[in-house]
């Protein structure tokens, strides 16, 4: 590594590599790190301890990736947790690899063994850097103490530009235990990375000409533009050209659901209209999303007449999945930015009749759900009315993974940008509380919601005692249908009503609202109609706690819409054995 | 399908190859043939690839790479590239068949670079069609052993890849 950094703050003054590591992390502008302390990140957090910094101690590792995740999720600045070798840094693997599917910046600070231990199967060695490459945008493994500035720097510079991702730094004990000089660099030196973020104008101009001609324009919008900021920059292209928007589960209110072309979130879970748009267009606007298989469903069958204009900041996810007929690299917002410009000087199509058609649909398929007869709540119910006696206005919506999160996708009333945090490619159950809590770090004066499953919530509940001990307010509704819902949904519909370990008999143990008491918080619950409201009131008056708010629902509820696994598209169902009528009209 | 040989320039830094051969399996990428060394420049690396495979694997065999940090530039060579392979081959020979191999090394502009009375072991180095016709010609005579490296490969002409985005003068990153 050629470094030849003018020298910022050397003073000639030696230090410890610890010292420089926190120095570093103070110099990137960390504010908040999330972790556990432990034998090999031990040096570090001595100075740790009259840093800047607030540390926040929380109970498990994976509590500390998710929180760093959803801390940047809610600020759009780079989390970053910390963990000791072996068994510490083994529990930062789920965090990272859910931070690496949905592109989150963030940073992991791990101990690593002693440089001369490694190799060795010395005490809690794990070779993390090894087993995170995968999983990571990049890794390093820092043996030498005068390293570690510029390691850092180039950490956060990785994690947060080009597509964002995480980044983990590996650093010996006795590099941390050495004594080095601090030397911030003023650059650094990456050879190989250079993310283009200027979309090529030949691209934009072709992308133009196609707009131009096309007659049933859809834009599918993803999580990369929510990470590049760009919402003002979409809704101006809205505006121009009256194209309809689908917004995936990653981008969830880019877009306001509010505004009538905003046809709701396409694929398995899609709305009718949403998935109809996409199977019937004849020209995608793909812009910072990848064509998941929970998108388009069987890929033969995706979208079969359209011609595709795909942007993304990753040159990788272009023609991936589906072969782009107008590839774009660059920033979501500068790709935006040109576009709009360039369309200003386009003549564009009358989209009026295309428009029509899928409002029609809108009308005709809502995703809709019904109330049980028996007085039990429904699910969907419970999630719509936390959302509009929150409002949109101050609010962050967290949400772990299964039936709920479908349900919180399509129920919360999503009007903002970045204001929605969720597993979304990983799908990692668990993901839910520590988000949450990394959230409110991030936005201390939002209102943070987690909606999580009586499943999820049991793999990383006890992160709420971190919450309660750190004065971190979180509400979350725990959605409780006493089963791992999703996957019994998966066996009503394709196993014959065989509920093989569905059954997670949560009206047995645990007691949630003792439990939520034990941890420090409130505990609330509603098992009728007329309690609903009741409890999101109260959840909503407490601000000094955190509180739990469990909601005992109907366990037969089911999402619709779905498009079954492996299948196209067009087998949509909007409820069970119910196929939307796709009329073939003439547009 | 065709036969693709793609050359890699890589910072020459602990791990960069486990990173390369990690993404082959993870993105379930098939090699054919893998070789790493040292360049003229010192902190860099030269992997050189072969694949077997359909155009749209290899753009996102080689877009996926691209991704990676230590990563400064890929390039595909032309099919006249000079490709060449080594073998190492450990041939039983006896008093009756020595003077059929050595002929066959010659044939083949090899090398005999150990002798006993039991066994020669043949040095050749060449394209990998001409090293099986020369396996094919000696494995009636016995193969007690071989050996191979993998394909290493040079574009023809004055140029080199290496000439521009490796050098002193690339850009460094301002850090803000």
């Amino acid at each position: 590594m050629t470094t030849t950094p003018t020298i910022d703050t050397a003073t000639g003054e030696l230090i410890t590599g610890s010292q420089s590591l926190v120095r570093s992390l103070e110099k990137a502008g960390v504010e908040v790190i999330f972790g556990i302390p432990g034998g090999a990140i031990l040096p570090a957090y001595d100075p740790l301890f009259d840093s800047s910094i607030r540390h926040i101690l929380v109970r498990h590792e994976q509590g500390a990736g998710h929180a760093a995740e959803g801390y940047a999720m809610a600020t759009g600045k780079v989390g970053v947790c910390m963990a000791t070798s072996g068994p510490g840094a083994t529990n930062l693997v789920t965090p990272l690899a859910d931070a690496m599917m949905d592109s989150v910046p963030v940073v992991a600070i791990t101990g690593q063994v002693a440089g001369r231990a490694i190799g060795t199967d010395a005490f809690q060695e794990a070779d993390i850097r090894g087993i995170t490459m995968p999983i990571t945008k990049h890794s390093f493994l820092i043996t030498d103490a005068a390293d570690i500035p510029e390691a850092i720097a180039e950490a956060f510079h990785l994690a947060r530009t080009g597509r964002p991702g995480p980044v983990l730094v590996d650093i010996t004990k006795d590099a941390l235990q050495a004594k080095t000089t601090f030397t911030w660099p003023t650059s650094i030196d990456l050879p190989g990375y250079h993310p283009v973020t200027r979309p090529h104008a030949k691209q934009i101009r072709e992308a133009a000409r196609l707009i131009s001609a096309a007659r049933r324009p859809v834009l599918y919008v993803g999580g990369g533009v929510v990470k590049a900021r760009a919402a003002e920059e979409l809704a101006e292209l809205v505006e121009l050209t009256g194209i309809p928007v689908v917004t995936t589960l990653m981008a969830r209110g880019v877009f306001p659901d509010s505004h009538r072309l905003n046809l709701g979130m396409p694929g398995m879970h899609g709305t009718v209209a949403a998935v109809g748009a996409l199977q019937r267009s004849d020209l995608l606007i793909s812009l910072g999303a990848r064509f998941d298989d929970r998108v388009t469903g069987e890929l033969s069958s995706f979208a079969p007449n359209a011609r595709v204009i795909h942007a993304d900041i990753d040159p990788a996810e272009i023609s991936k999945n589906r072969t782009a007929d107008c590839p774009i690299v660059g920033d979501a917002k500068e790709v935006l930015t040109s576009l709009v410009a360039q369309l200003r000087e386009t003549e564009l199509p009358d989209l009026a009749g295309w428009q029509q058609h899928l409002l029609d649909m809108v009308a005709r398929y809502p995703t809709g759900y019904d109330e049980p007869d028996d007085g039990t709540l429904s699910p969907q119910g419970v999630i719509r009315r936390i959302g509009e006696l929150t409002g949109p206005e101050n609010a962050y919506w967290a949400a772990g993974v299964g039936q709920h999160q479908m349900w919180a996708a399509h129920f919360l009333p999503h009007e903002r940008p970045g204001r929605w945090l969720n597993s979304g490619g990983a799908g990692t159950m668990g993901y839910c509380v520590p988000a949450a809590m990394g959230a409110q770090v991030g936005q201390p004066d939002a209102v943070v919601w987690g909606i999580d499953g009586d499943g999820c919530f049991q793999m990383t509940n006890q992160e709420l005692v971190t919450c309660a001990l750190e004065g971190i307010p979180v509400k979350i509704a725990v959605i409780n249908n006493q089963s791992l819902g999703m996957v019994r949904q998966w066996q009503t519909l394709f196993y014959g009503g065989r509920y093989s370990n569905t059954d997670l008999k949560t009206h047995l143990v645990p007691d949630f609202v003792k439990l939520a008491e034990a941890m420090g918080c409130v505990g609330l619950r509603a098992s009728t109609a007329d309690e609903v409201d009741t409890v999101i009131t109260q959840a909503l008056a407490i601000d000094d706690r955190p509180v739990v708010v469990e909601f005992i629902v109907h366990k037969d509820a089911m999402v619709w819409p779905m498009v079954p696994a492996g299948t196209s598209n067009d087998a949509l169902q909007y409820a069970r054995d119910m196929a939307p009528q796709w009329e073939e009209e003439e547009l | 399908m065709s036969t693709h040989t793609l050359s890699v320039l890589v910072a020459d830094r602990p791990g960069v190859l486990a990173r390369v051969s990690a993404l082959f399996s993870r993105r379930g990428f098939n090699i054919d043939s893998l070789a790493v060394g040292p360049t003229e420049q010192e902190d860099i690396s030269r992997i050189t690839l072969v694949v077997e495979a359909e155009e749209h694997t290899v753009e996102q065999l080689t877009k996926q790479l691209n991704k990676l940090v230590e990563v400064i530039k890929i390039v595909e060579l032309e099919p006249d590239a000079v490709r060449q392979e080594l073998m190492l081959i450990k041939v039983a020979t006896d008093a009756a068949t020595r003077s059929d191999v050595l002929e066959i090394i010659q044939l083949f502009k090899a090398k005999a670079v150990d002798a006993t009375n039991e066994a020669i072991v043949v040095m050749a180095t060449g394209s990998p069609e001409k090293l099986q016709a020369l396996l094919t010609m000696l494995e009636p005579f016995g193969v007690r052993e071989l050996v191979q490296s993998g394909l290493v490969a040079l574009g023809r002409g004055p140029r080199s890849i290496t000439d521009r985005s490796t050098r002193t003068d690339r850009q460094r990153v301002r850090v803000v």
